[in-house]
């Protein structure tokens, strides 16, 4: 039998977690992008949007991240688009992500109270400077805590594409413990790349919101 | 005699007006600055404006005076479309406002100036960048210019040492003083005035009211809406009277508050002191 170190099974733990961090980046950016423009597309007050963007918030939030990993996934195929794990996951998770971002930014939004949007109105200033130079700014400061927060969760949530082949950090943690049978050792592994993702980025969350919160 | 060439001279002008350009057509040529016809607003079905004509004219200080619930802040908020309204026109400068048209908006609104009860100063920005922010955006003014014009502004309001200082350091009465001096930045043809004392401790009340005095005494056209009847006695050139949703009485201020015709009025000035 092959002995395996514990750096063996590190290092193939940390090679693997380069794309649970890929992965999250995607569901990230591409969620924030999209989300972002949801939310603006509310504020402009589009004709339905504000329905159709509820809707939406209200499919993804209402369903498990892992059947719209599933749906994703076979649903292509079933449309006779042979789509790779890849492109799977990262579509299921930026449209996840977009979902609770775009609900967390309009919280972040509204809670801007209505005087400087009836200042901004009265000074002439048109809705893209209003969001660019009043609300955003402010919306901004209020959303740091919460975004940091979910992205946690996103972070986390990347390891449900395991279940669709995606090969990522708990995907590779179960590959490793059917060749080391060390599951504990595996695991515990794991866990801990998942922790050292995660805790850095609410640290860096905190001390934004220090610098955020005006220095006088 | 000299009375008739003065009129003959206005039709004259008219007359220009009127083959320059069609639109002067259906603008009557008064110097009226806000011109409000026929104005009804309602919440659903409860009508809280009942059918509001008002004229006021460059250079003319007008106050709203009123129970609370009768109309005067949300005509006010009509003048410059921070409340649509359902029937009517309304004028600023010869030019009508149109809900739902951005750009005609924004015309209007660059003529129209407004002060808030609770000054709406934006709290993540400097004092100066507060009354810089409007002109170098909507009217692309440089930085240089604006800055030299914030400075002017805060000083007319005695607040030129401010410049660099937080809203939230300021005193009621001096984020209020910013407030106007932001809005003047924008040039308004009128300035509105929606409770500006209100949210203010009764000693700070004297200095935000001077510098609208002084803003009268210089020309500037005022629309008030306010509970400080020795300042509208004392600044008005008229004071306009709401009831239910309609203008009751309006006048000159000693004829409003010296002789009340309606009894409506009569129990509001009663009930003042």
């Amino acid at each position: 039998m092959v002995d395996f170190t514990w750096w063996d099974i590190l290092r193939n733990l940390l090679l693997a977690a380069r794309w649970t961090v890929a992965l999250s980046l995607i569901a990230l950016v591409g969620g924030g992008l999209l989300g972002a423009a949801l939310l603006l597309a509310r504020l402009a007050r589009w004709p339905g949007a504000a329905t159709a963007v509820s809707a939406y918030v209200q499919l993804f939030q209402g369903t498990p991240l892992l059947m719209q990993l599933f749906l994703a996934y076979f649903g292509f195929a079933l449309l006779g688009v042979n789509v790779s794990a890849w492109v799977a996951a990262g579509l299921a998770l930026t449209l996840y992500s977009s979902a609770y971002l775009t609900e967390i930014w309009r919280g972040c939004v509204q809670a801007i109270p209505r005087g400087q949007w009836e200042a901004a109105d009265s000074l002439a200033l048109s809705f893209g400077e209003k969001m660019r130079h009043v609300i955003g700014p402010q919306a901004l400061r209020l959303a740091i805590a919460p975004t940091v927060g979910f992205a946690v969760q996103a972070v986390k949530g990347t390891a449900l594409a395991s279940v669709i082949g995606f090969v990522e950090l708990t995907k590779a943690g179960g590959m490793i413990t059917n060749a080391t049978f060390r599951p504990f050792t595996v695991y515990a592994f794991v866990a801990l790349l998942y922790f050292a993702l995660c805790f850095p980025l609410s640290a860096w969350s905190r001390s934004l919101e220090r610098k955020l919160r005006r220095a006088h | 005699m000299k009375e008739s060439c003065a009129v003959h001279t206005e039709l004259q002008t008219e007359f220009a007006h009127t083959t320059a350009t069609a639109t002067a057509i259906a603008t009557p040529a008064t110097d009226a600055v806000v011109q409000i016809t026929g104005l009804r607003k309602r919440y659903g079905s409860n009508e809280v404006l009942k059918g509001i004509d008002l004229q006021v004219r460059r250079g003319e200080v007008v106050v709203i005076i009123g129970k609370s619930g009768s109309g005067k802040s949300t005509l006010l908020r009509c003048v410059n479309g921070l409340e649509e309204f359902q029937e009517g026109q309304l004028q600023v400068d010869g030019q009508a406002l149109r809900h739902g048209h951005a750009q005609a908006m924004r015309e209007l609104r660059q003529h129209v100036g407004m002060i808030f009860q609770n000054f709406n100063l934006f709290p993540h920005l400097s004092v100066g960048r507060n009354v810089m922010l409007a002109p170098s955006l909507v009217q692309k003014r440089d930085a240089t210019t604006s800055q030299a014009q914030a400075k002017v502004l805060l000083e007319r309001v005695g607040l030129a040492d401010k410049f660099d200082a937080w809203p939230d350091q300021l005193s009621g009465g001096q984020q209020q003083r910013v407030a106007i001096a932001r809005a003047l930045a924008m040039q308004p043809a009128v300035l509105l005035c929606d409770e500006i004392t209100s949210a203010l401790d009764p000693e700070l009340v004297g200095e935000v009211l001077k510098v609208v005095e002084g803003l009268a005494d210089e020309g500037m056209t005022l629309m008030m809406v306010t509970h400080e009847m020795s300042f509208a006695r004392k600044v008005a050139d008229r004071v306009v009277f709401m009831h239910a949703g309609r203008i009751h009485e309006v006048g000159p201020p000693e004829q409003i508050f010296g002789a009340p015709a309606t009894p409506e009025l009569q129990q509001f000035i009663t009930a003042l002191h």
